[in-house]
């Protein structure tokens, strides 16, 4: 056991991640050598994942506020007005660094950090999702943390009963040594039983809540935020160890406790634990905090100060009580057998005072430890942007209805069935639709209305133009909200890239940031919360620019909601948007002719508005049966889709001279809809006059897809080749 | 009119579920029971509802079937009154000796949440009036342990006696379970244990209402 009073030295400020100049100005600030204890929380405050010190900057110019904003970055989680006196407190946030570790344990604490996110802010979770990368599916190492991640996220949310409804799965080799877990939560509360975690008034005790502390995540928020090397492995002890039916219990206790009035601050400890969450309560509320370590439930013997400081043990919680009401708080913990010890005091000083064994082993003023954490101007340098392919180079298939069949079958296209049928995507009984869809809605509790969510980005696009690739994700998921018949509201982000301190990939930072603002200005859909992973870099290898987006829709009443299977026999099937011809960085490109070339498809916000904006008012109209944006694989995939989910195929007609090429673009800002044969007509002519392209382009029907005179596929031939990849992926 | 209790574990997380459940199709609110409490209130139907009363630690629904409430339990069964145990429910009811037989891991290791076919067994229970002898049915699962087990003796014996109340119909076995067995009742016929969750089956919102037999039979 290291000291308390051990000399600092400069391998002890390296092994902290902390720079010489940073350790500097450590020395400025408190005028004498830190304590190792103190050296601890410094590294914990000032590391980039807690202090943001080189996202800072650009995320700041991300558009935050808007009518339905009520509380924006800054808090545990964002909140917005969905009407009727009811709130929406959502979050996204990334366990990339863990659950490459520890697969399972990794991901199932994600999931509990960002459930705990959102009842800390006093609501109850009611729908999560989650976007994973994993690397290229022959790399070896991919099935294992396939198979962990996945069990992990399920293991968590199933036991705490939070219906997963959505989210992503990606393979790329560029995620072979750093993959990304992003979880999402979403919890309803009332507007006025909001809980913000700014302590108020001086003398009031501190309490810790929930479990125990151990040696877990001893310095976990340092590791997230340095890239990996050959001796990962030997990080495993910095991964935490979940336990839902804690954190279950500790949701329950909490709230019950909230809606009791004994709450005054509440702030849930994760990254860097007790030391990120008493500073965050103090900071805030412009006052000091002392700690009494030795009040401090432990689950290990000799914890030393700084490992209590820096434990990222599961399932914690602080809060300022009032005084008067701790026998009834404490009576509520007692009943869910949880932890409840008084810990400290909050006071005038504006310190940050931890006492241990009747020492004083860290003295800091508190103010400085989050507002005096360095902020970066990384230089930066934009992307080369890539050579445009143009569609008359890109070759024709030898089959279009192998091809078809090919892409559906292929890792990143297939049904995610064997990865959404471990999470329960039912419990709460208001689930109105299962993954696999453009959005999940659920029913609000006791209410007609419902909220529609999505995550998306397409980081192969940010690869070959972030900015662009920034904007499509917002566009992105923007449409599949609309898409289900739900107004879009507010995002969350998840901004995933490789080491800032490289330019090139400062670049793709800032890049993205901008298209990201650009669409969420011109969508009306500002970001509320957000977390930001750097570093995710293995040897020298950054993966793939993955700004993860996840948003909300409202829809007035959940049972107009649309789904994106063929409803009927002999329905049009319109194509709104228009024909496209981007073929640069499709799917087809690189499934087909195994070239990752080009440019993304452009990003028109104003067309993307004015789409949307159309086929959100023809389905609130009652008009339409089925609806499926149009994204990775273009036409030819959401007709199939579309067609597999309904078990009945289609007749298009497809008069281009280059079926392919229409069949594949990526073009954006599109949907198919289908509607009721005889309304068609006047469902173009409609949309003409708003300067919406829409055409019918085939009727729904019979056992076959069938294109023009060229391919057909049966359906069941599509289901085959769509449902087969994953399971045989996994039990190979 | 059904007077039912639905009790509440530390970590059970269907109970929600199915207070709405038993609210919409009976028209009245269930008590809601603590586990810790050892009274029940006077009642026609007892609920155990999914979830992971305990973690699932030890075994699923091992520690919840000693906890203070299930003696009241146990003693509302003796008298007749119908207790229903869905999922965690279930795995609870069968630890407590209350059904035969247990539910062990799924075979095919891994959670499953997916919607099956139940086919009625038998048709002449309290629980399952309501359906058609042989009726197939929409249900969905969602656990890890669903993957019905008992001797060979027992297993005749249920059998024989008809208290094989559901199967997994039409290959949607989704666990491995023993002649596809979804569901049991006791020997007396007022306790129902049933991996599937009826309660996320009942209206519109849910995209149909085969789950609603169940509670109708018994509201009957």
């Amino acid at each position: 056991m290291i000291p308390n009073d051990t000399p600092i030295t400069p391998d002890l400020v390296k092994s902290h991640g902390l720079k010489p100049d940073e350790y500097a100005r450590i020395l400025a600030l408190i005028g004498r050598e830190p304590t190792l204890t103190e050296l601890g929380i410094f590294s914990a405050m000032w590391n980039e994942h807690c202090s943001y010190k080189s996202s800072k900057k650009w995320l700041k110019t991300l558009p935050t506020t808007g009518a339905c904003v009520v509380h924006g970055p800054g808090e545990n989680a964002g909140v917005v007005d969905i009407g009727d006196g009811d709130v929406a407190v959502f979050k996204m946030e990334s366990h990339n660094h863990p659950s490459y570790i520890e697969p399972y344990q990794g991901a199932a604490t994600g999931v509990g950090g960002i459930l705990r996110d959102v009842f800390t802010m006093g609501a109850r979770p009611i729908a999560a999702m989650n976007a994973l990368r994993f690397g290229a599916p022959d790399h070896p190492k991919t099935r294992h943390v396939v198979s962990g991640v996945v069990a992990g996220v399920g293991g968590y949310g199933n036991s705490f009963g939070v219906p997963t409804v959505g989210g992503e799965v990606n393979f790329h080799p560029r995620y072979n040594g750093n993959c990304l877990v992003n979880a999402f939560a979403l919890g309803l509360a009332r507007a006025d039983g909001i809980f913000l975690s700014e302590a108020k008034g001086v003398g009031l005790p501190v309490v810790y809540l929930g479990a125990k502390t151990g040696r877990d995540g001893v310095g976990g928020a340092t590791m997230a935020s340095a890239e990996f090397d050959e001796t990962i492995e030997e990080k495993r002890p910095t991964v935490q160890v979940g336990d839902p039916f804690t954190e279950k219990r500790l949701l329950e206790a909490c709230l019950e406790l909230m809606a009791s009035g004994a709450v005054i601050a509440i702030q849930d400890m994760g990254a860097a634990g007790l030391t990120c969450s008493a500073v965050e309560m103090g900071a805030k509320g412009d006052l000091g905090i002392d700690l009494d370590l030795d009040k401090v439930p432990v689950r290990e013997e000799r914890m030393t100060a700084y490992e209590m400081m820096l434990s990222e043990s599961q399932e914690r919680m602080l809060m300022v009580l009032e005084p008067a009401r701790q026998a009834e708080a404490e009576a509520i913990f007692a009943k869910w057998e949880l932890d409840f010890a008084v810990v400290g005091v909050t006071t005038d000083t504006l310190r940050f005072v931890i006492r241990h064994q009747g020492e004083v082993v860290a003295d800091l003023p508190i103010k400085d430890l989050g507002d005096q954490a360095p902020e970066y101007d990384r230089p930066w340098v934009a992307p080369q942007a890539p050579a445009e392919v143009k569609a008359a180079d890109v070759p024709a298939p030898n089959d279009l209805g192998a091809a078809l069949l090919k892409i559906l079958a292929s890792p990143d296209m297939c049904s995610r069935r064997w990865v959404f049928e471990q999470y329960d995507t039912l419990v709460q009984g208001n689930s109105a639709t299962i993954p696999g869809g453009d959005a999940g809605v659920i029913r609000i509790d006791g209410a007609s209305k419902g909220l529609a969510m999505s995550a998306d980005v397409t980081p192969r696009y940010c690869e070959a133009d972030p900015y662009q690739g920034g904007m499509q994700a917002v566009a992105e998921c923007w449409r599949n909200i609309t898409a289900v018949g739900a107004t879009p509201l507010a995002i969350t982000d998840n901004l995933n890239f490789g080491n800032p301190e490289k330019p090139e990939i400062m670049g793709q930072f800032v890049m993205a940031i901008k298209g990201i603002g650009e669409a969420c200005r011109a969508l009306d859909f500002p970001v509320v919360s957000g977390n930001v992973s750097l570093y995710n870099e293995t040897l020298g290898q950054a993966i793939l620019p993955t700004p993860a987006i996840a948003g909300i829709g409202l829809l007035a009443d959940v049972s107009r909601h649309v789904g994106y299977a063929f409803r009927a026999e002999g329905e049009a099937i319109l194509l709104v948007g228009g024909h496209g011809d981007h073929l640069g960085q499709s799917i087809y490109l690189r499934e087909i002719h195994g070239r990752e070339e080009g440019a993304p498809p452009p990003v028109d916000l104003a067309a993307e508005k004015r789409h949307g904006d159309f086929v959100r008012g023809l389905i609130a109209a009652g008009e339409v049966t089925a609806c499926h944006d149009l994204s990775d694989g273009g036409l030819a995939v959401t007709l199939a889709e579309m067609a597999m989910a309904g078990g009945r195929g289609a007749r298009i007609d497809l008069e281009a001279d280059a079926p392919h090429v229409a069949l594949f673009a990526e073009d954006q800002a599109r949907y198919v809809v289908t509607v009721a044969a005889e309304a068609a007509a006047a469902i173009c002519e409609r949309a003409a006059a708003a300067g919406v392209p829409v055409a019918s382009i085939g009727v729904t029907g019979g056992e076959t897809l069938r294109f023009g005179d060229g391919a057909a596929i049966s359906v069941s031939s599509m289901r085959e080749a769509h449902e087969g990849w994953f399971p045989s992926y996994m039990a190979g | 009119m059904l007077r039912s209790a639905v009790i509440v574990f530390p970590g059970s997380n269907r109970d929600r579920d199915m207070v709405a459940a038993l609210t919409k199709i009976t028209g009245t609110a269930p008590a809601v029971v603590w586990h810790q409490d050892t009274d029940l209130p006077d009642v026609d139907l007892v609920v155990l509802p999914g979830g992971f009363s305990y973690g699932d630690y030890l075994r699923s629904g091992a520690i919840a079937a000693r906890s203070p409430v299930m003696t009241a339990v146990r003693e509302k069964a003796a008298q007749g009154v119908k207790v229903l145990g869905v999922c965690n429910g279930f795995q609870i009811l069968t630890e407590a000796g209350l059904l035969p037989g247990a539910l062990m891991r799924n075979a095919g290791l891994k959670f499953v949440c997916r919607e099956v076919k139940l086919k009625v067994a038998n048709a002449g229970t309290a629980f399952t009036g309501a359906y058609m002898q042989g009726q197939i049915l929409r249900c969905p699962v969602a656990h890890h342990d669903g993957n019905y087990f008992a001797d060979a003796e027992t297993l005749a014996r249920i059998e024989g006696e008809g208290q094989v109340a559901f199967r997994y119909a039409e290959g949607t076995n989704p666990n491995g379970s023993l002649n596809d067995i979804a569901g049991i009742v006791n020997a007396a016929g007022n306790v129902l244990g049933m991996m599937p969750h009826p309660e996320n089956l009942i209206e519109a919102l849910h995209g149909g209402t085969d789950g609603r037999g169940i509670f109708e039979s018994l509201a009957a």
